[in-house]
């Protein structure tokens, strides 16, 4: 097909209709820094040359480090039977396979998958999947405007701060008004969040475990939320939910999360997976695609998408979202390592993280001049006190092999020396021991 | 189709008035041409409807719509009936399946309102 510019008239004609005087003026919104330098591209490479050019940079990462980065993002086993049922063409291929009468298989996959979020949460309800755990998030408070009819949303602190700044972003140019509320020794202050649940406020949104690590039971919170109709919701690391209470066990109305726990590797940010589950009497109000069981005219079972009219595609303006999509490889692959993993691997994998998390936090409070924040119980995370800049000690740690923790400085300004420790069940004690040992000697020089 | 007790606005909700309250539905017309209704979401009682403003969700297998008010006043009664038995909007629209019931504010029937004639040359209008 050839490509037809626009006439230097027809260009006229619409910035004279857009009121700007150039088309540059029409990208005056984007900081000067980040629009294209030029739009002439180098010349043409060849293959080889390409391969060469990739390589190099992939070089540059490290993948030896022994990694204890955690905050919402964490580095889990993947058995090999996930790439290789995930990898199969019949998935791999297709995009947005939503045809009934061609794409069963997915269907029923996407099916399957979404019982398994609603297993672990314990909710009524769960769509396709979303585009990651912030997005996931952002669409759960959306929902609960819609629902509500109210403007205000009340996000604790110890909800992650990734999630929280797309909250911003997502709602700068809406009118959605956000209220955040400070914690308190590392948990929610419940006396002021409390305080802020009123017939104004469309959701609370807390997280658990929180970024720091501790583990709560919010059912208080929520109880409070429904005397005022405020829809309570909840981010979660699905892998503890086999070991804490369930969002639908302390009473919460929407539950979303990070899906990339779920046999998805960490591949420097992406792509991951946001899940959403709710109860019933929500699910008109929730956003994304939706995948129900039903039977055809013959009386057999069979899949296909459901709900539709809350869709873009159906209600334009007025849909839920405009999101009309989900993560359908990233959703297969957790629907296969739920299956893979089973109720009791499931169980299995948060035991571990726990009882390696509790290993790891009794060695490095060993080390003298190291305290570790232990005010409220942990899962598989938790905050190591250093007598000096975590950022800098980070990057020491580095050079002996060790991806020693998040410094929390960069989210937290009060806390530049502190610092953010996982361990999932791919750390071996030695590892562990590695690590605390490291740590004593760095601290040492 | 229409039925001439009652009064009717251009985007196809009907208003009955009887006593102090009006009772709110759909035409047959809208209900033919929306196809199987398989959801509805009603304003709450005690809530305020503005005349020509949204208040609720009608969802078919073909699309889904707003309701908009006939009328402005408080919401009385809300056709909880509707929740389990959406389709009764379609057998019965003047009947069975109305919406909602409204105090209104005015005792005055609204300009935009147009009884069974003008609702059905309206209607050959947009045909």
């Amino acid at each position: 097909m050839s490509y037809l510019p626009h006439t230097d008239d027809d260009i006229k004609k619409m910035l004279a209709t857009c009121n700007a005087a150039s088309v540059g003026e029409l990208f005056s919104s984007i900081p000067a820094n980040l629009r294209p330098a030029s739009f002439y591209l180098p010349a043409g490479r060849s293959e080889l040359e390409v391969t060469t050019f990739f390589e190099r940079l992939a070089a540059k990462n490290r993948t030896d480090l022994v990694s204890f980065i955690g905050g919402g993002f964490y580095d889990h086993f993947i058995p090999a039977a996930i790439d290789a049922l995930a990898s199969r063409s019949e998935f791999y291929t297709a995009y947005t396979p939503y045809q009934p009468e061609l794409s069963q298989g997915t269907l029923q996959a996407v099916y399957e998958y979404q019982t398994g979020i609603c297993r672990l949460t314990g909710l009524d309800v769960s769509n396709a999947s979303l585009y990651d755990g912030g997005t996931a998030l952002f669409e759960a408070c959306n929902m609960a405007t819609h629902a509500t009819g109210r403007r205000k949303v009340v996000v604790d602190s110890g909800v992650n701060p990734i999630y929280r700044k797309m909250l911003y972003t997502y709602t700068a140019n809406i009118s959605i008004e956000l209220v955040e509320v400070p914690i308190e020794n590392g948990v929610v202050d419940r006396r002021q969040i409390i305080g802020e649940i009123d017939d104004t406020v469309a959701a609370v949104v807390l997280q658990n475990p929180n970024f720091f690590g501790v583990i709560d039971d919010h059912g208080d919170i929520v109880k409070k939320c429904h005397e005022h109709g405020v829809i309570a919701v909840q981010s979660v690391y699905p892998v503890a939910l086999t070991l804490v209470k369930t969002p639908a066990e302390q009473g919460f109305d929407i539950a979303t999360g990070e899906g990339q726990s779920l046999g998805l590797p960490l591949s420097f940010g992406g792509p991951y997976l946001g899940f959403m589950a709710c109860r019933r009497e929500l699910v008109r109000k929730m956003p994304g695609r939706l995948v129900g069981r039903t039977v055809d005219t013959m009386g057999r079972e069979g899949f296909v998408l459901t709900l539709q009219a809350r869709e873009q595609h159906i209600r334009r303006e007025k849909a839920t979202s405009n999101i009309c999509s989900n993560q359908g490889l990233c959703a297969l692959r957790a629907h296969l390592y739920m299956s893979l993993m089973g109720k009791n691997g499931l169980r299995e994998v948060a035991t571990l993280c726990l009882d390696k998390a509790a290993y790891a936090r009794e060695r490095i409070a060993a080390i003298p001049g190291v305290s570790v924040m232990d005010l409220h119980p942990t899962f598989n995370e938790f905050v190591v006190k250093l007598p000096r800049d975590a950022d800098e000690f980070v990057a020491e740690m580095m050079e002996c092999g060790y991806a020693a923790g998040f410094p929390l400085g960069r989210y937290y300004p009060d806390m530049q020396n502190c610092l953010l420790v996982a361990v999932t069940e791919k750390r071996t004690k030695f590892e562990i021991g590695g690590l605390s040992e490291t740590m004593e000697l760095v601290l040492c020089r | 189709m229409i039925r001439n007790d009652r009064s009717y606005v251009k985007t196809h909700e009907w208003a009955y008035c009887e006593g102090d309250t009006a009772t709110v539905g759909i035409s047959h017309h809208a209900q033919d041409s929306m196809g199987d209704i398989t959801f509805v979401e009603l304003p709450k009682v005690g809530a305020v409807v503005t005349q020509g403003k949204e208040c609720g969700v009608i969802e078919s297998v073909k699309a889904a719509s707003d309701i908009y008010s006939p009328i402005s006043g408080t919401v009385s009664e809300v056709n909880g009936s509707l929740e389990s038995a959406p389709e009764v909007i379609n057998s019965d629209p003047y009947g069975e399946g109305w919406l909602f019931r409204v105090k209104p504010f005015s005792k005055e029937d609204p300009a935009a309102h147009m009884d069974a004639a003008a609702y059905e040359s309206f209607l050959e209008s947009e045909a």
